[in-house]
């Protein structure tokens, strides 16, 4: 347990220091939702049905971004090393990671989202399924990715793989989430995406981990 | 039992017996292939809505189980690696990805020729198409991570690894993508789900299903055939056995 | 035999491109996969016997 604290307070610290890795990904995400309507019209009626879909993409692509990061820095000064040669778990010690890595980067996107909706004229509904969906989401990508990010953390340049390996995984919560924000802008019930979201969370909680600390294993046992 | 496995999973003993299967094993799969295929495209009845484009099922549908249950024989591949440490399992993995991702980029595009007569356009977004992309695209994931760490030491077991996890991603992957698409279906009727398919129809289809498992794992056994010859080329056995070639 | 003639079996009712042209791809997809393992052993053999002379000629 403490261990977890201890790492999640270090890269707390260490990315408010630097801030410009945490706050790439958002801005990167409010120029690609502004893109869109430059793209295909600004018609709000438009705009508004395929919001859900470019928002979640967006989403993705930004976590995606910022996931090569997350065991890199570790791997490179040997500490990686030294967490897997400890008796502390190599389980708790990923947790720690997608923790931060969800407060750093799933987190400043769903306070993002209603910027999001506003852009693209999501009507409230929308807006607060969409919110709720990438705040159940987001802990299941950071923790998806996180396998992506131990897979190819000895790799000079990961950050494209990453994208590669971790894309068709994401596809279930995609779908799952966009049809949420549909449902909701339809005014039917949500409550059935939302446990099948949660269901999936905890799932990938469990397991999600056991993968990440075995590619970690690898990626330090050279 | 375990004996055996253990014995199997030396490469010399593998290689021994597998160079006096792969002639019969290919020379059965490709007979099957042909045989199956003239009985598809002579004998069988062209279908009473589709007419004859109903013959690209029999390449298209084995293509399609073979893309599927591929990804599982590399995963079960992968655990027994991870599991055991048997070298001839990762030889197995990193054999077995470049083929399936060739019979699942089959299944993609026999789909794609079948549906232009069908549906009328060559890409629809239908369940069955949509989850064997996301297949492609996991095949391709491994490919790639085999690539990108080619001569690091733990390739073998991160490849290993990727396989498990998208293993395990498969059924979900599919089960959402099924019901995304009954979500947004179009109007149009299903390929594959008819109510009761007759013997004449069925029947070759079993032969090519048959036929395509033989090939691919008569293709296997040589794709692992060559690669043991590369990682056990110091070995005196490798030697001898090229001294005769 | 369901087809009257060799032209009514190219021809397919109108489908006849699609039919040929996924089983064309079909045969050399297969093809390819047999293919390519058989070239990639006559490379290794080659390459290691040429390996195994150069060994013997630096030995003598």
């Amino acid at each position: 347990m403490n261990l977890f604290i201890a790492s999640v307070r270090r890269d707390l610290l260490v990315h408010f220091r630097h801030p410009s890795e945490v706050l790439n990904p958002l801005v990167f995400f409010v120029v690609v939702i502004s893109l869109f309507p430059l793209g295909i019209g600004p018609e709000p009626g438009q705009l508004k049905a395929i919001a859900p879909g470019i928002v979640w993409v967006a989403a993705l692509l930004a976590t995606l971004m910022s996931m090569d990061s997350m065991f890199r820095s570790d791997f490179e000064d040997g500490s990686l090393e030294q967490i897997v040669l400890s008796e502390q778990s190599t389980f708790i010690f990923v947790l720690a990671k997608v923790v931060s890595h969800w407060l750093l980067s799933g987190l400043p996107l769903v306070l993002l989202m209603p910027l999001a909706a506003l852009l693209l004229f999501l009507d409230e509904a929308g807006v607060w399924a969409l919110t709720l969906s990438l705040l159940l989401v987001s802990p299941t990508l950071s923790l998806l990715g996180g396998i992506g990010a131990a897979l190819t953390v000895g790799l000079p340049r990961g950050g494209l793989l990453v994208t590669i390996l971790v894309m068709p995984l994401y596809v279930p919560v995609l779908v799952l989430a966009t049809a949420m924000v549909q449902a909701a802008e339809a005014g039917s019930d949500t409550i059935g995406y939302v446990y099948w979201l949660l269901a999936i969370l905890f799932g990938s909680m469990c397991l999600a981990p056991i993968a990440t600390a075995a590619a970690i294993n690898v990626a330090t046992d050279q | 039992m375990l004996n055996w496995f253990h014995r199997l999973g030396s490469p010399k003993t593998f290689f021994e017996i597998s160079g006096r299967w792969q002639v019969p094993l290919l020379s059965l799969a490709v007979l099957m292939l042909a045989g199956g295929a003239a009985w598809a495209l002579l004998f069988v009845p062209p279908d009473y809505q589709q007419g004859n484009s109903v013959r690209i099922m029999y390449i298209h549908v084995p293509a399609a189980i073979l893309a599927q249950s591929g990804y599982v024989m590399m995963a079960g591949a992968a655990a027994v690696f991870l599991i055991w440490r048997i070298k001839l399992a990762d030889v197995a993995v990193k054999c077995v990805a470049p083929l399936g991702a060739s019979i699942t980029f089959l299944a993609l595009v026999t789909g794609a020729i079948w549906g232009k007569p069908t549906w009328g356009t060559w890409w629809v977004w239908d369940a069955r198409l949509t989850s064997t992309l996301v297949l492609f695209f996991l095949y391709i994931g491994v490919i790639a991570l085999r690539s990108a760490m080619d001569r690091q030491a733990g390739v073998g077991r991160a490849c290993a690894i990727l396989a498990l996890v998208g293993v395990v991603n498969l059924p979900v992957i599919k089960y959402s993508v099924d019901w995304w698409y009954s979500l947004h279906q179009p109007a149009s009727f299903s390929l594959t789900e008819k109510p009761s398919m007759p013997i004449e129809m069925w029947l070759p289809l079993l032969v090519m299903v048959i036929a395509y498992y033989l090939f691919f794992f008569s293709v296997w056994m040589m794709r692992i055939r060559n690669e043991i010859l590369v990682r056990e080329k110091n070995t005196d056995w490798v030697k001898q056995w090229l001294a005769v070639r | 035999m369901k087809f009257e003639s060799l032209t009514a079996f190219f021809y397919m009712d109108g489908h006849g491109i699609y039919i040929w042209a996924a089983y064309g791809l079909t045969l050399v997809i297969l093809a390819a996969n047999v293919w390519f393992p058989l070239i990639a052993r006559r490379n290794i053999i080659r390459a290691e016997k040429s390996a195994v002379l150069k060994a013997m000629n630096r030995k003598l």
